[in-house]
């Protein structure tokens, strides 16, 4: 019986290894690709690396692929944006749970209603009103925004409501603390935890968005990092394999680095479910 | 703002009738202030924005608007082109929901499953997931180019093992394409489907598995009969949020082709529709709001018969 069991895991086992391989191969192919020279590429599959990073470097870089330019861009709006979400619904969520103040039940109607709402169909009217008030080709629409976001309130909320201590509250009142000081002090610190999950997720959100900058960015200086991707589809790079695939690498690794880090928190965030896309 | 005054003037009430405590409850609306304001400039008000736009012939640079009444919602359930985005878009959520949710559930029992479990749930997890963090347009660029013609490596590859005899032009094909981008949105969530489900059937109480057991249930029929079942409620949060997702699907389809959904816009999806007709030609913004809205009700109204359907068998099970 028992040996039995162990034979029936061999088929799973060469069935996820090949999910396993799935995952990966398309970005194996890509590193090794970014490293050949585009004849090389057209000669022939390979799977070892080749010497050509440099060259490939320098033809990417010629046609005006300014990586560092857009990761910079990327990197001031996602860091600028998760410092508003986090901030911004930490402070909600605190107000909603230590205070009773009137309205509050409408507030949570509304969150729970907006949580249902995809946030993309309202982009028309979004766009049209940053054009109304003169807001396009700057990064303000892309990070003020943050100062509302119902799901890391709703989020925190619940994070609070399980593990936050009120006494601490009242102690710190009795020594005299003022009401935003003990927020800042006591409740920031001990939400950690919880800020760190939504931090990531609202950061590598922010970090892939393409439609927003694509419907409200022009100028290409101001360009992020996957709109910059958008420009390896150009005719100039037609031919030049090499230098498209590290194109795409660069765009990646940033991404890539963060979650070789921080897998095994960023897996236990999914699983709390409450945050996908 | 308006709701703000309005919730400071209730609360001045409430101050004389409950003392003491309830002093400290302006500084509670203080600090949800700054999130009210921000949401209805930035959420509330676009929503409405967008309903209102669709109610006129706004186009190209123009900013009076112009109310023509329910003209552009008879005009464009009648749109050919709307209809086939709409159209596009389900056809590839489904090809890629429901491999998606059926070999996340097989994994996640492999996984979880207390009596003969597959080891490395670890890293397995994380490759899993690996291609969902992965900025999607750097994943639609990268698809591109591994689908080439003549020279991609999907294409050497089939070339070399013989399974064709030349180069496939996998960007001419209608079905081609739309596979394609089926199955990289089924790439880039099956490893999240699969970490839910496992959270969701390591949360089912064990000694539900054990009386099971002694009662001597095989182990297909506790899955179907204990595991399934009580993996409803999550299963429904998968659906639901893959839906409403799969119906906003852009950045693959987006610039896995031309932009516009070639070839013969096989994956031309609802929001490649809605960005076109906004930011490209004649700049039709009352086409892009009708288009919206109708959407927007669309999910709403599945994503309440889902929720109603789900729950009715739920209380049968009596969780």
């Amino acid at each position: 019986m028992n040996k039995k069991k162990k034979l029936s895991k061999i088929p799973k086992y060469i069935f996820s290894v090949f999910l396993f391989i799935l995952s990966v191969i398309p970005f194996w192919i890509l590193a090794v690709n970014a490293t050949r020279s585009s004849t090389q590429i057209q000669q022939g599959f390979s799977m070892i690396p080749s010497d050509f990073l440099a060259v490939n470097f320098k033809i990417l870089t010629g046609q005006g692929f300014s990586f560092m330019q857009g990761f910079s861009n990327s990197l001031l709006i996602s860091t600028a944006t998760t410092f508003m979400v986090l901030y911004f619904s930490a402070l909600t969520a605190y107000g909603l749970i230590i205070y009773e103040f009137k309205g509050k039940k409408l507030i949570y109607a509304v969150i729970a209603f907006v949580l249902m709402i995809p946030a993309q169909l309202s982009l028309i009217g979004f766009y049209r009103m940053m054009l109304n008030v003169g807001l396009t080709d700057s990064f303000i629409p892309l990070i003020i925004p943050g100062m509302a976001s119902p799901v890391t309130v709703f989020f925190l909320r619940q994070y609070l409501m399980s593990s936050f201590p009120v006494e601490l509250v009242q102690a710190a009142r009795i020594d005299g603390a003022s009401e935003i000081g003990i927020f800042h002090k006591i409740a920031l610190p001990l939400m950690k935890p919880g800020l760190a999950t939504m931090g990531i997720f609202t950061f590598v959100a922010s970090w892939n968005n393409l439609i927003m900058p694509l419907m409200l960015i022009n100028t290409e200086s101001k360009y992020t990092l996957p709109m910059m991707v958008q420009l390896l589809k150009a005719d100039i790079y037609q031919t030049e394999y090499g230098s498209i695939y590290l194109g795409i690498a660069m765009s990646i690794l940033p991404l890539f680095l963060v979650y070789l880090v921080f897998s095994k928190f960023i897996i236990a965030g999914v699983a709390l479910g409450g945050v996908k896309e | 703002m308006e709701l703000l005054s309005r919730f400071k003037n209730k609360n001045k009430n409430k101050n004389v009738s409950s003392g003491g405590i309830a002093d400290y409850g302006k500084y509670g609306q203080m600090f949800v202030a700054p999130f009210i304001v921000a949401f209805l400039l930035f959420q509330l008000y676009p929503i409405v924005y967008t309903v209102t736009l669709s109610f006129t012939d706004l186009a190209g640079w123009e900013t009076e608007l112009n109310f023509v009444g329910f003209k552009n919602y008879i005009n464009i359930l009648q749109n050919e082109h709307f209809i086939r985005a709409f159209k596009n878009t389900w056809l590839i959520w489904t090809i890629n929901f429901i491999p998606q949710l059926g070999i996340s559930l097989m994994l996640a029992k492999w996984f979880t499953d207390n009596s003969n479990r597959l080891r490395g749930e670890g890293i397995f997890k994380a490759v899993f997931y690996l291609p969902n963090i992965i900025t999607a347009a750097s994943l639609a660029i990268l698809f591109r180019t591994l689908f080439g013609y003549p020279v991609g490596p999907v294409n050497q590859l089939l070339l070399y093992f013989d399974v064709i005899q030349e180069p496939f032009e996998f960007f001419r094909s209608k079905t081609g394409t739309r596979l394609i981008v089926a199955f990289v949105q089924f790439w880039r969530w099956y490893g999240s489907t699969f970490i839910i489900l496992c959270a969701g059937i390591m949360g089912i109480n064990p000694s539900l598995f054990e009386a099971a057991k002694i009662d001597g249930a095989s182990d297909w029929k506790i899955f179907t009969n204990i595991t399934l079942p009580l993996l409803k409620p999550i299963t429904l949060y998968i659906l639901i949020t893959s839906l409403v997702g799969g119906m906003q699907m852009f950045d693959i389809p987006y610039l896995l082709t031309d932009g516009f959904g070639a070839p013969d816009n096989a994956i031309t999806t609802s929001m490649v529709y809605i960005y076109n007709q906004a930011f490209t030609g004649n700049r039709n913004f009352y086409m892009s709001a009708t288009a919206s809205v109708v959407i927007l009700l669309v999910i709403m109204a599945i994503s309440g018969v889902i929720y109603k359907v789900m729950n009715r068998s739920k209380s049968k099970v009596g969780r």
